[in-house]
């Protein structure tokens, strides 16, 4: 997948819940749901690896702290 | 000519609390106040002559035909123009109405054709009927003086002939021009013996502004207006009655079949949503089901530069399960999916999604709700509670205010158009949100009160000044809010409404609109009474797609237009069965009934039924699809009934993912654009070889009934069993009434539907359960489906496509009337001779900066791509915007669109495209190769 596409579907989605006036804990919150609820786990996958490659270059704070979310949800799952 | 099953009252119902009893012949009979005495001896079946009468119009008392006596009053009052009155004695029969009406038909049939075997209602003809009927033989006038047997008659248009010749004048066919399709393109000319009826200027019918709805062929009494198809194939020997496979208002028809032959599509005078009405595509663009390019062989080929080779179902549907579980096996449980298709019926569609999520094992599954409504399923849900307008058509009628933004009605969605300018005509006020003066902002005895032609891509910063307009003025309906809404998020989404980056003054910067006409709109959509909105892809196709429906949603709330009937917010969706896919389960994250995977107890049901443990995570939507192809991860895809390379935006990136596949299948009617990528090809079946259900745009499931066996030799359903059998998932139904009553066990909304009562209902809209056994026209009354509505904050943030000096206008897209989507049937059909080409909309300011000429060849490009189309310089779009259609494979309009979308739901962002225009020397060779195709497609050949 063209991670500059995740990118910038991530920034959108985080930019929407940031300007939803929820606080910035819950809009990391919306967005991580947000991703989990409507993203492929490859596409979740991909910008979690692109996190950890490239320190998620290109994310917004919000959408970097979304994915950090998914991240230790994902490790939490797959330690059992 | 009305079906000769129709039963006609004479003249339409009325409603009233109050009734009233009289007596016909005899014969007591009582009917609400205001009835007529013609409709109320029909209801005592006591059948009175009548020629210019017909329940569908307004009486018109000209023909003198339905006269009667009434005790205590003087004369012969004509019938239908005379209401009941309580303790009425009418008198149908004696020797002088007789005498009188046997003098009326003399004189009629004294200026007709004699010749009753020519007249192509073959039985059918009510001016025949009311002869036999009077008890007329010869007339004794002859046809030595002067008549109008020798004038000319008019074939100009394509689907009817008008023959003045055999017209008596009755004014049926004006009258249905006017008060059921409501474009007034007819009229009587002339006085007396004088008197014709005239399209327009006295101009033949396809140079008039009729727009081909048939209203007038079906209104008329003789065969003066006529279908060709009946003059060419006789009258019918039985009707079926099924559902139109075009736009999402799903219209009712009944099918004239002769044989296995259609000769002639009949609106259901008493089918929902149209009421005996139609438009021009689903009364008369059905050839394409037998058109000579349908395909019906089955076909595989391995490699998509081979040449296909014909082969039969069992060898086909054998390849393409083995082909995609080579695929899967070595890929991954990811790497294939399926697309529905909002054409094929409710049981198809749910079929395919079971597939994908049974028998492939993944949730890789989408429809083409994606690219248009997607946003009214996140909106609608997120604020409401569920994914589906909140009226029914007939709502409009209660109506006191319409604001219609980002979608043109009188061009996607006639017939409910036509019922809408109804209640216009009545005084109902209109607002019209549209970057085009699109035809309903003036239109002949309606001009909206309010045109806002705002910039594309600006629909939030809008809306929200709507908003600000409510609330600062203090017009928000807050014991409404209260009682049925959560207040925290009310006052949450209020303060953020207050700033001032959402007043009138700041929305004027940024749309175009001025900031006094907003006011002045949001006012009147507060305090004029019922406030509708209806919308389409003008609002969904757009970055801000979702927020956009999550701001109408917040407005309605705010105002207290939701939960009766007159109100709502109304998406218009495109085509006949796209609320059905999505109601079917055809996405990423859901199952039926718009329930997302994550319910563990809901996706066990499933599981439960289908006897298969369910992937819990979404899958790819259909971007996302093409996306993985491109990066190796999607290789198999099975594409029923979509069209995705020729309507998906950004065709060179679509194109590209389909060559990366290797396993694309494709099931359709025609050899289309996509199938130049398939390897499997199922031929289809239309609508017309249909047995199941569609659901439209105001949530009613109807009957699809076959009027011929499948073309190709099996139902669309049939294959979708096969290919899940042979790829080790066995799917058996005996009939498509066990599909919907397998829906019906596992969806709750869905649960009191069943093809039983679909038959003796006609149809239902769901909810349809035991809480609303019958339906439910309009949602969320007392309580919002998800309980209390819920506000949401909705910042206006502008797109990423921006103007600029290399691409400086903004090119945005829509519909036209005679053609559907990108043309597949409508361009097999004789509606080509309305548009036969897609062009390219400017003003005249952008065109003379360019010197482009009216009618000449321009490239229109974009960072996406370059296509050509002709100009055609207008003012109906606004300096700085550039208009097309996309129902040409010739015009490549989606080559210039890009891949911006939603946030929420990737739908595309095909209204707002930055592009130059400039002059082309001709039409390039890539389209020269599509206009080539689109010229077989109409020849026929």
């Amino acid at each position: 997948m063209d991670i500059h596409h995740l990118v910038t579907m991530a920034n959108q989605i985080a930019e929407f819940f940031k300007t939803s006036h929820l606080d910035r804990a819950e809009a990391v919150v919306a967005t991580a749901q947000h991703l989990r609820s409507f993203w492929d786990p490859r596409m979740r996958r991909e910008i979690i690896a692109h996190l950890g490659a490239n320190g998620g270059e290109g994310l917004g704070e919000i959408a970097r702290d979304a994915v950090r979310t998914l991240e230790a949800q994902a490790s939490a799952k797959a330690a059992g | 000519m009305l079906s000769k099953t129709d039963r006609d009252y004479g003249t339409p119902p009325k409603t009233s609390a109050k009734l009233v009893t009289l007596e016909v012949d005899g014969r007591e009979v009582t009917v609400p106040e205001g009835t007529s005495v013609l409709r109320a001896a029909a209801l005592a079946d006591v059948a009175i002559p009548k020629l210019c009468a017909t329940d569908s119009l307004e009486p018109f008392g000209s023909c003198r035909l339905c006269l009667i006596q009434i005790e205590g009053r003087n004369g012969y009052p004509a019938s239908c123009t005379t209401p009941v009155e309580s303790g009425m004695k009418v008198r149908t029969k004696s020797e002088m109405l007789e005498r009188l009406r046997r003098g009326v038909m003399e004189l009629y049939m004294s200026d007709h054709p004699p010749d009753r075997a020519a007249c192509a209602g073959n039985g059918n003809c009510e001016l025949h009927a009311m002869a036999d009927a009077v008890g007329l033989g010869e007339t004794r006038y002859g046809f030595e003086g002067k008549n109008h047997l020798d004038a000319a008659r008019d074939a100009s248009n394509p689907y009817f002939a008008f023959d003045p010749a055999r017209c008596i004048v009755c004014s049926r066919c004006v009258r249905a021009c006017e008060e059921v399709q409501g474009t007034f393109a007819l009229t009587i000319d002339g006085r007396g013996f004088n008197s014709v009826v005239s399209p327009s200027q006295h101009q033949p019918f396809f140079e008039s502004e009729c727009v081909s709805c048939g209203a007038c062929v079906q209104a008329c009494p003789t065969d003066a207006l006529v279908e060709k198809s009946m003059l060419d194939k006789g009258v019918a020997e039985r009707s079926v009655i099924t559902t139109c496979g075009y736009c999402g208002v799903g219209c009712s028809f009944k099918a004239e079949v002769k044989g296995d032959e259609v000769v002639r599509m009949l609106p259901n005078k008493d089918g929902m949503p149209n009421h005996g009405h139609s438009c021009v595509k689903g009364r008369f663009a059905w050839g394409y089901a037998t058109h000579p390019d349908r395909a019906l062989a089955p076909m595989v080929r391995e490699k998509t530069g081979d040449a296909w080779r014909e082969v039969s179902w069992d060898e086909a549907v054998g390849y393409a399960a083995r082909r995609l579980k080579e695929i899967q096996s070595k890929y991954g449980p990811g790497s294939i999916g399926g697309i529905t298709s909002s054409r094929c019926t409710n049981e198809e569609t749910y079929l395919v999604q079971k597939m994908v999520r049974a028998a492939f094992g993944n949730n890789n599954i989408d429809t083409c709700a994606r690219v248009c409504h997607s946003p009214t399923g996140y909106g609608l849900k997120t604020t409401l509670g569920t994914s589906a307008g909140t009226q029914d058509f007939d709502s409009v009628l209660q109506a006191d205010v319409i604001l219609v933004i980002g979608c043109n009605p009188t061009d996607g969605h006639p017939v409910f158009a036509s019922l809408m300018k109804r209640r216009l005509r009545q005084g109902a006020k209109l607002i019209v949100a549209d970057p085009r003066t699109i035809d309903l902002v003036r239109t002949p005895h309606i001009e909206a009160v309010y045109h806002l032609p705002l910039l594309p891509g600006t629909n939030v910063a809008l809306i929200n000044a709507f908003a600000h307009v409510v609330l600062s003025e203090g017009l928000a309906k807050e014991d409404f809010v209260r009682e049925r809404c959560e207040w925290p998020a009310y006052e949450l989404w209020k303060k953020f409404i207050l700033d001032d980056r959402n007043s009138p003054a700041a929305a004027a910067k940024v749309t175009g609109v001025p900031a006094e006409k907003i006011r002045a709109a949001a006012r009147l959509y507060a305090t004029g009474g019922n406030a509708v909105i209806y919308y389409g892809l003008g609002v969904t196709e757009h970055s801000q797609g979702s927020t956009m429906v999550l701001g109408m949603a917040n407005l309605a709330m705010a105002t207290a237009n939701l939960g009766r009937a007159g109100v709502g917010v109304n998406p218009l969706r495109g085509q006949n069965n796209v609320q059905g896919s999505c109601d079917m389960g055809s996405f990423p994250h859901e199952l039926t009934g718009y329930r997302h995977l994550s319910d563990a107890a809901m996706r066990g049901s499933f599981e439960a039924a289908w006897g298969v443990t369910l992937d819990p995570e979404p899958g790819l939507r259909i971007p996302n699809m093409f996306d993985a192809a491109l990066d190796g991860s999607f290789r198999g895809l099975y594409v029923q009934g979509e069209d995705i390379a020729q309507s998906d935006p950004n065709t060179h990136h679509v194109t590209a993912a389909l060559g990366a596949m290797e396993c694309v299948i494709v099931h359709d009617i025609f050899f289309n654009e996509t199938a130049k990528y398939a390897h499997v090809f199922f031929p289809g079946s239309s609508f017309l070889e249909k047995d199941g259900t569609f659901t439209n745009s105001e949530r009613r499931i109807s009957r699809v009934r076959k009027v011929m066996p499948p073309l190709a030799g099996k139902a669309d359903w049939e294959v979708t069993c096969d290919l899940s059998t042979a790829f080790g998932y066995p799917m058996h139904y005996a009939h498509p009434s066990e599909i919907m009553d397998e829906i019906a066990r596992l969806t709750p909304t869905f649960a009191g539907v069943s093809y039983e009562k679909l038959d003796r209902l006609g149809s239902v809209q769901w909810p349809c359960n035991d809480q609303a056994p019958e339906g439910t026209p309009v949602m969320h009354v007392g309580h919002f489906v998800r309980g209390k509505g819920h506000f949401v904050v909705t910042e206006y943030v502008p797109t990423d496509e921006r103007v600029g000096p290399r691409f400086p206008l903004i090119l945005t897209t829509g519909r036209i009337l005679s053609q559907y989507n990108v043309g597949t049937q409508t361009r097999r059909t004789a509606n080509v001779v309305w548009h036969h080409e897609d062009v390219l909309e400017i003003h005249p300011h952008d065109a003379e900066e360019r010197g482009v000429r009216d009618g000449a060849w321009v490239k229109i490009s974009s960072r996406a791509g370059e296509t050509t189309m002709r100009a055609q310089i207008t003012e109906r779009v606004p300096p700085g915007i550039v208009y097309t259609t996309f129902h040409h494979q010739s015009s490549g309009t989606n080559i210039v669109t890009t891949e911006n979308s939603d946030w929420a739901t990737n739908c595309p962002e095909y209204k707002v495209t930055a592009v130059q225009v400039m002059p082309a020397a001709d039409q390039g060779a890539r389209r020269a190769a599509g206009q080539a195709a689109d010229a077989h497609a109409a020849a026929g050949r």
